[in-house]
């Protein structure tokens, strides 16, 4: 038995060897998506076969920088367009020029596909909030439409979200929301949100876990976590927000793939209308980027092509969240992920205030709330300082000499905001119990 | 290999010792040397240099120290670790002395179900625990219906000390039910005949004779705790070492080198409290000299006591298998969502997982065993070596083997993509994606849990036994074949049955190295099921599957040390 079972291994490798080359996919996405894919792949394209590879989109990551030297990789296939960014700037992606034939550049101000061909987007998906029925149901609490929503006091405790540094979607969102209410707003609306929330995930699946377990009530998610979750059964549904951000979901070829012929030939495919179609599967659930594969769609669909489509998307713009994608990750950590407790506390307090001295009824009250709020927002840099170099490079992996200086190393950066950070959460919460105190 | 003794004088055979047992040590140390320390060395360098010139330097260092959070992050890491080592005493001591004293039916059953705790599959464990134990699990639920309150049970520290002792403590209840085994009895009831008799027995001479066994489960339970990423990631728990280090290396396109300078810490830190625990130990000695009385004379319980002890044993085993229930309702369950229970029970997601389970099933017998079977080997011979010989640089052994306890899986698992990817094997590849580089990564990995246990087992065996044995003209190969591996076997047992326990559901590192599907274990098969949420009744099918597989090797090991301690004991004592 244990001597078959030493074997079976090393003849499967050299059967491997002698057949036709497959097409080595790493991906991040589910075997529910992979399955349908490579059974469709296969059965279209009779000469090739699909080896899929599962990793988590950092593990793949590094393992294509890990084995660039003798890559046996063709195609790293994942969600996150910035693991692609990043794959890209390490010259680990070869620029191909496959059949986009119905795709368009963009979708909704979102770009689609990398414009020098690195990568593609295959799959368009949107940011929604996802409820339990069932938790919102027992707790007495409200259905959710917009993101303003979250920032209420009865949803205290009931929120949950992923990291932007743990998850390239979320960070979408994040940087969605700074763009669209700008840098100090933007940054306030997170905060409040996440004074409400019950935990900061350590990968962006944790959401739809959690709310689908009961364990939060709403979840902040890309849309086929919902959609798939609803399809299973879980009593759960989804919302889209009016300022979305549109996500593609991406494909791209491998520098010096093994088998580059059938690397092409699987983008061609899942680019083509038959491999959009995959995309409808219950168990998928993600929104083709075709617009004619939507005619198959089943009822109810969510269609990112249709008008009444997040009426009020932005007009994302790239190289702004490119110049500070690391560094805006960074101050979400340490405002937020790092110092939840902190925060909620703090946020805790203020509604608290707010409840005790309803429509500043009290104007003493009002002014020390009216402060504590001031805290509470409060970020220890500019928009102008983010995008200026020598702070964002202080976040960037460059190790080799630079023309720019830097203020500092990350870890520096990072003390001084944790102390101001701190400071003003401890500050605001001291005021909001002052003025809860007064009569 | 044949071994020439020189010195026959028994108290001064450390310059003398044989040339074989040197060539073995440079031979493991040559292992550690390539499949430990030099890939995480390619990792974890960073640590040492400015991010931006590349120059030598301790900023880095000096970072850490000054940051309130990594201080902050240190303390409760500490806080939890030794907080969880008095947590698992409370629920090992109570089981181990129950199985080990007394003439009991319920002992094969704790022995063989209290390892189960240590095979806690990756996601579906923690969707398990969040389901009966989370603020919206079954058990807060059924608390707000009935009495309007809940308990954090998985909040903050509180909540990683919880599971990380329930979690932990077989480490405890097995290396101390070992040593507690091999106790001789004569010391007993030599105690007795001087009138010792209950608790005070047990304080002053039972728990003290047992001490060996206590610290090596201890300390491992100790350094692994503090090390551990899984718990405090599932409860999202931020401010602690593990995690910090693992966010700060695992985020796409980051190079905060402070990640790797928390691993190097962790690492550091893991030593210091292995030599630390050394030091207690030191000058004493615990060896007996008689072996193979069937250790403790086992006293019958009075039926009033056999009900208490039923009693005590069934809340401490239902709290600690408490998520493997969970678990095992989830693999049955359809929806289960904010309820007690699942919605309703089925038997499909055995059916979505059996076509596939086999492939994954072999492969963790394959590499969990394989991993085990090289760490009792090793085990056992850096257990001698350290204890036994006079070698120069013998505690590095030992220190080294430790120090993988703190190494992320996935630093030891990039350190052998940077190593080993660019070497072809003939025949192979790529070394890297070889599925015999998963198995020694896992061994590696496990190694701390087996040498520890070897340790224990070593120390209680008399250095007088093997001089006898060479007195009587046995070679050193012999007399440590004949006499004192023997002696050591429930301890090595002890070990195989940890590390092949654990190895078996282990993730981090392997997610870097299995190359296809064709080479995963069943932690990988979990992995991949729960990517969706229409996956998670067959990934906790699948970690059903683990759980029993592993159940049942211990129960055949079990089984194995009952008769061959059985057989030991019928023959005449005191015969040596």
């Amino acid at each position: 038995m244990l001597r078959t079972a030493l074997l079976l291994p090393v003849l499967g490798l050299m059967a491997g060897a002698a057949g036709a080359a497959p097409v080595t996919v790493v991906t991040s996405f589910p075997k529910d998506m992979t399955d349908p894919f490579k059974a469709a792949f296969e059965a279209a394209q009779s000469d090739h076969t699909l080896e899929i590879v599962n990793r988590n989109t950092n593990a793949g990551v590094s393992f294509l920088q890990e084995t660039r030297g003798s890559n046996t990789t063709d195609i790293f296939w994942a969600s996150a367009p910035d693991a692609f960014e990043v794959l890209k700037n390490d010259g680990l992606l070869a620029p191909i020029e496959p059949n986009r034939e119905g795709i368009p550049d963009e979708i909704g101000g979102y770009p689609m596909n990398d414009p020098e061909g690195h990568y593609f987007g295959f799959a368009a998906s949107g940011y929604g909030i996802m409820y339990n029925t069932r938790y919102i149901e027992a707790n007495d609490l409200p259905v959710p439409a917009e993101w303003e929503d979250l920032m209420a006091p009865e949803m205290n405790g009931h929120v949950a979200m992923s990291s932007p540094s743990r998850s390239g979607t979320t960070h979408l969102t994040v940087e969605t929301v700074l763009q669209g209410d700008g840098w100090d707003e933007g940054w306030a609306k997170w905060k409040w949100i996440a004074g409400n929330m019950n935990t900061v995930t350590e990968r962006s699946f944790g959401v739809p876990e959690a709310v689908n377990s009961g364990a939060a009530g709403y979840g902040i998610v890309i849309d086929f976590f919902g959609l798939s979750s609803k399809a299973t059964g879980f009593p759960v549904e989804l919302v889209y927000p009016s300022v979305t951000a549109i996500v593609p979901a991406n494909v791209g070829m491998v520098a010096n793939a093994p088998n580059p012929e059938g690397a092409a030939a699987f983008v061609d495919f899942v680019l083509s209308p038959e491999g959009q179609q995959v995309l409808l599967e219950p168990a998928i659930m993600r929104l083709p980027v075709n617009e004619a594969v939507y005619a198959d769609a089943p009822e109810g669909f969510p269609n990112p092509f249709a008008e009444d489509f997040a009426p009020d998307a932005i007009a994302f713009d790239v190289d702004k969240s490119g110049a500070r994608y690391n560094l805006v990750n960074s101050l979400f950590d340490v405002m937020i992920t790092y110092r939840l407790n902190e925060l909620r506390e703090a946020v805790a307090a203020v509604q608290a205030a707010e409840a005790a001295h309803p429509e500043g009824a009290n104007p003493q009250a009002q002014a020390l709330i009216d402060e504590a709020r001031a805290l509470i927002e409060a970020t220890p840099i500019t928009e102008e300082q983010a995008a200026d170099p020598a702070f964002a490079g202080v976040f960037t992996i460059v190790r080799d000499a630079e023309d720019v200086e830097v203020v500092g190393r990350q870890a520096e950066v990072e003390r001084d905001w944790d102390a101001a950070v701190v400071a003003n959460y401890a500050r605001a919460r001291e005021l909001a119990d002052q003025a809860a105190a007064l009569n | 290999m044949t071994v020439t003794t020189v010195s026959i004088r028994p108290r001064l055979p450390r310059l003398s010792r044989p040339s074989a047992l040197a060539v073995i040590g440079i031979l493991i140390a040559a292992f550690l040397m390539m499949f430990l320390i030099l890939p995480v060395i390619q990792v974890i360098y960073v640590a040492f240099l400015d991010p931006r010139s590349g120059a030598l330097t301790l900023d880095n260092f000096s970072d850490f120290f000054a940051s309130p959070l990594f201080r902050e992050s240190f303390w409760n890491s500490l806080y939890v670790a030794a907080m969880s080592v008095v947590f698992a005493t409370l629920i090992a001591l109570p089981l181990a002395y129950l199985t080990t004293r007394f003439d009991f039916a319920g002992s094969a059953v704790i022995q063989s179900l209290g390892i189960i705790p240590l095979i806690m599959p990756p996601f579906v464990g923690a969707v398990a625990m969040q389901l009966l134990f989370g603020r919206n699990g079954t058990v807060n639920l059924l608390l707000n219906d009935w009495f309007g309150f809940k308990i954090p049970f998985m909040e903050g520290l509180n909540g990683v000390i919880f599971v990380e002792s329930i979690h932990y403590f077989p480490f405890i209840l097995i290396n101390l039910s070992a040593s507690l085994r091999n106790i001789d009895r004569s010391m007993e009831e030599a105690a007795q005949n001087l009138g010792a008799s209950g608790m005070r027995l047990f304080r002053r001479i039972v728990f003290p004779l047992a001490m060996p066994g206590y610290i090596a489960g201890a300390a491992l339970v100790f350094i692994k705790v503090f090390d551990d990423l899984g718990t405090p990631l599932m409860l999202n728990v931020k401010a602690m070492l593990a995690p910090q280090a693992y966010m700060r290396i695992t985020g796409v396109g980051i190079n905060d080198p402070m990640g790797y300078v928390i691993s190097f810490i962790l690492i550091a830190f893991s030593v210091l409290s292995l030599w630390l625990s050394f030091l207690v130990m030191r000058g004493r000695d615990y060896a007996t000299v008689q072996k193979g009385g069937g250790g403790l004379a086992r006293r019958q319980l009075s039926p009033w006591e056999r009900v208490a002890a039923w009693v005590v044993i069934l809340v401490i085993l239902g709290l600690v298998l408490a998520p493997h229930i969970g678990l095992m309702l989830l693999s049955f369950g359809t929806i289960w969502s904010f309820s007690p229970l699942p919605d309703a029970f089925t038997l499909k997601h055995y059916g979505t997982v059996f076509s596939q389970a086999g492939q994954y099933i072999t492969n963790t017998l394959l590499y969990a065993g394989g991993a085990a079977l090289i760490d009792i080997l090793i085990g056992t011979a850096v257990a001698y070596i350290v204890l036994r010989t006079g070698l120069p640089g013998r505690r590095w052994l030992d220190y080294l083997s430790t120090a993988a306890l703190a190494v992320p899986g996935v630093v030891l698992g990039i350190g052998y993509l940077r190593m080993f990817h660019g070497v072809h094997l003939p025949g192979v590849g790529p070394l890297a994606s070889w599925w015999v580089m998963i198995m020694i990564a896992l061994a590696i990995r496990r190694l701390p849990y087996a040498l520890r246990a070897c340790m224990a087992a070593l120390q209680q065996v008399s250095l007088s036994l093997e001089e006898a044995a060479e007195n009587l003209g046995a070679s050193k190969a012999r007399s440590i074949r004949r006499i004192v591996v023997p002696l050591m076997t429930g301890g090595i047992l002890a070990g195989f049955v940890t590390s092949f326990a654990t190895a078996a559901v282990e993730l981090s590192a392997t997610i870097m190295l299995v190359s296809g599907e064709r080479d995963a274990p069943l932690s990988y098969g979990i992995y991949l099921f729960m990517q969706s949420p229409s996956g998670r009744g067959a990934g906790a099918a699948l970690g059903i599957i683990a759980v029993i597989i592993v159940a049942l090797a211990t129960y055949i090991s079990q089984r194995v040390i009952e008769r061959d301690s059985h057989l030991r004991g019928a023959r005449p004592t005191g015969s040596h």
